[in-house]
């Protein structure tokens, strides 16, 4: 019985904390956020010399093979920093549908450029329904006499106009789990139109992608019909668990900041922290988040361990603290008033992550009903 | 992280299962927890704790020199955890096993350790706790219940309140103001007072669900001996304060709130409401699905304590998030509880037609008084606010 991070985990966790206090103070965030693609490079290539970029890439293919649990440790940093880039959608999304598959010579050709930060990749999932299940993806993949031709259009792609590739989740039967393919385009592919969709949280770029009678060669296919969908649930579970390690550490860094403010603010001839209204707020932050770190501990240890509990304990994770962030964040802004409702101070960088963390990958309503499913209610 | 348990590990929860199914009174499995002082059930309530002193787990964190078991940590959880899925009856002793006891090891001199401590394992003496009082209840430490010294003896003269257990209690422990000049933290003693003693009297309290579970207390020139006074004089304070934050092992409580919570599933699932189970229904699904999610989140959290502790790492205020959030969740299931169940939800025990015996009704009322007592939600969150986080101290 050990409910706790390893001696390695907690060393991560720590070099990380002072890497991104370092690289990633929010004047960078701001600075990223201003410009036209979001993207630092040179930032990535320093995440990649961390070895971040391959954490979840086995060794064979130039990662470090680590586990689920070790990235949400690091996760929880990035969240903390309000880390923007493509990170998320290279190195986890992109990279583990690519790991679980069975395409070697895809594996061999782009796992290694992700896990150096050479190459960017991402996942095309959602569609104009916004459907996380097997029925929101009705992009056509038909047969042609050298491999598939794809028709449809992805929404809310994350980093589609940074990346090298992108693995496009497409139907070839009309219904069901069992029709559904994944695809490697590469940037620049005949038929591809990429297009940025302004988002309010800056921190994450979205896309529009297009795909009009896109040809692929058959060795482009990741994964055939029988293992489309298994692979891409998997992958949902994974980024579940990832985004409430990002909304845990958003949340505590939201509730560290108004400690801080309540402390040093003044009103009515005291600090504010000294009313009991602040002081509450602040306490049941706290009260709401460290159960809520033992939950998403314990999604990622199923995640790796105990799959037969996985898809429950990432529902449980993503409900609970999708719920969490957004709440704390909110108490955050209000004890920091009026300020905190200023662009100028930083609160409203978590404030807006907070709510596309909530969307994305299920929000709370979907993965209760999800769990109620899964727990035979 | 490894969440398996080793084989000697789970030896020994089949060993503690095995006597735990042959010997849990059948009949108290049911039963309310103790109320009106009948002494037949006193009578089997030591009994019980007898027992399961002899079978050796009792006192699972207590030195062996104090007549305990001396277990780690796992251990003492996974007979904590084996009690209640076993739905053994609670302990009659519990406040001399959880307060007195840890407070005389720790400030008892060799005497007082030999006198009291064996009879509180053996059930031989039942305690009670004298803190809270009419003007002094979250503000502990406004308490008035004054001990006057007069030779070698106190004489005690005051009122304590909420009293569980006092109406057949052997002994209490009590904080007594011995200096009425000092500032208010700093007059107060701890004394053990017999409860047979002359000027005592016990008068019962009625709780909101019916039942008469504390008292009030009033002391009428009591005297008691000095040697009854516990580390030094006008230093109660750090005593008491010394074992009020003692720390609990939470597993056992979350083990308790999870049975809590399958049976609200299974009456979600069991109560039809318009022509379809409860549980169908997708916004009682949500609330179910948010009340397992806080319920698993709780039982996970207790797993990291057990290992910070194993670890030897401080608890901070870790004991006050538990009680803040378990008291209230077990609240929020009752609730909801309730409101499946509709008008079948307002019936007495008593009554025709009753669900589940009556029992969530009773849930109900008696969590939030569980969110109340050892210090209330708000008395919580200041503690977190101002110890945790460091916040000003408000006055």
């Amino acid at each position: 019985m050990d409910f706790g991070l390893s001696e390695d985990q907690e060393l991560l966790q720590q070099s990380a904390r002072d890497f991104l206090a370092r690289e990633c103070p929010p004047a960078f965030v701001r600075e990223l956020a201003r410009s036209d693609d979001g993207f630092a490079r040179g930032f990535h290539e320093k995440l990649a010399g961390m070895g971040w970029t391959g954490l979840l890439i086995p060794e064979a293919f130039g990662g470090l093979g680590l586990h689920l649990l070790d990235l949400a440790v690091l996760m929880e940093e990035m969240g903390r920093a309000a880390m923007p880039g493509p990170f998320f959608a290279s190195s986890v999304l992109a990279a583990l549908s690519l790991v679980d598959s069975g395409a070697s010579a895809l594996k061999k050709e782009w796992l290694p450029r992700v896990a150096s930060g050479e190459a960017i990749g991402t996942l095309a999932l959602l569609e104009q329904s916004d459907r996380l299940d097997c029925a929101g993806i009705v992009t056509r993949a038909s047969k042609t006499r050298t491999g598939y031709r794809l028709n449809g259009v992805k929404l809310f792609v994350l980093d589609a106009h940074v990346a090298d590739f992108m693995v496009v989740a497409a139907r070839s039967r009309s219904q069901g789990e069992l029709g559904i393919c994944l695809f490697l385009v590469p940037r620049g592919a005949a038929g591809v139109s990429v297009q940025a969709l302004p988002g309010i949280d800056q921190t994450r770029r979205l896309c529009e992608v297009v795909l009009r009678n896109v040809d692929v060669p058959a060795s482009a296919r990741v994964a055939d019909e029988s293992k489309g969908w298994k692979i891409l649930s998997r992958v949902i579970d994974a980024a579940a668990v990832l985004l409430a390690a990002d909304c845990l550490g958003g949340a505590q860094r939201a509730l560290d900041m108004a400690v801080e403010y309540a402390k040093a603010r003044e009103q009515f001839g005291r600090p504010i922290g000294a009313f009991q209204a602040v002081k509450h707020m602040c306490a049941e932050m706290v009260s709401e988040i460290e159960p809520a770190r033992s939950l998403l501990w314990y999604a990622a240890y199923a995640y790796d361990h105990e799959t037969r509990n996985a898809a429950r304990a990432a529902s449980m994770a993503k409900a609970r603290l999708s719920d969490v962030y957004s709440r704390t964040t909110n108490r955050a802004v209000q004890i920091h008033g009026g300020i905190g409702f200023t662009w100028e101070h930083d609160i409203h960088l978590w404030f807006k992550r907070a709510k596309w963390n909530e969307a994305a990958f299920g929000d709370a309503t979907y993965h209760r009903e999800r769990l109620a499913e899964l727990a035979g209610f | 992280m490894d969440l398996s348990f080793t084989p000697d590990q789970e030896a020994f929860r089949r060993k503690v299962r095995t006597w735990l199914k042959a010997n849990v009174p059948v009949r108290e499995r049911d039963a309310q927890p103790l109320e009106q002082g009948d002494p037949k059930r006193i009578r089997a309530m030591k009994d019980w704790q007898r027992k399961l002193y002899d079978a050796g787990y009792l006192a699972m964190g207590w030195p062996k020199q104090y007549g305990g078991q001396e277990a780690d940590v796992v251990q003492q959880t996974i007979v904590n955890e084996e009690l209640v899925l076993a739905r053994a009856p609670g302990l009659i002793g519990m406040m001399g096993i959880q307060m007195v006891g840890p407070t005389l090891m720790r400030f008892g001199t060799e005497e007082q350790q030999r006198r009291y401590l064996p009879r509180i394992l053996t059930a031989e003496d039942i305690w009670c706790q004298g803190y809270s009082e009419p003007g002094a209840g979250s503000d502990l430490a406004a308490l008035k219940t004054r001990a006057e010294l007069v030779g070698d003896e106190f004489v005690v003269n005051g009122q304590k309140v909420w009293t569980s257990n006092a109406q057949y209690a052997d002994w209490m422990f009590c904080l007594v103001r011995t200096d009425p000049a000092a500032p208010k933290h700093k007059g107060i003693s701890y004394v053990l007072i017999d409860m047979k003693s002359p000027g005592i009297s016990v008068r019962p309290l009625i709780q909101m669900t019916g039942d008469a579970g504390f008292n009030e207390v009033f002391f009428e020139d009591v005297r008691v001996p000095r040697a009854h006074l516990i580390g030094e004089l006008h230093h109660g304070w750090q005593v008491a304060n010394a074992t009020l934050a003692h720390e609990r092992n939470m597993l056992g409580s979350t083990t308790r709130t999870q049975q809590m919570f399958n049976g609200l599933l299974r009456l979600a699932q069991s109560r039809e409401r318009y022509g379809r189970p409860a549980a169908d229904d997708p916004v009682i699904r949500q609330r179910l699905a948010d009340l397992m999610i806080r319920v698993e989140a709780m039982k996970y959290h207790a797993f990291r304590q057990l290992t910070d502790t194993i670890k030897r790492r401080p608890a901070g205020i870790g004991a006050s998030v538990n009680k803040l959030v378990s008291t209230e969740l077990n609240h929020d299931i009752a609730a909801m509880a309730l409101e499946i169940m509709g008008s079948y939800g307002l019936l007495a025990r008593s009554a025709r037609h009753v669900v589940d015996r009556g029992s969530w009704p009773i849930e109900f009322m008696f969590t939030l008084g569980l969110v109340i007592g050892g210090g209330t939600s708000q008395i919580q969150k200041n503690i977190i606010s101002e110890r945790g986080l460091g916040l000003p101290r408000g006055n």
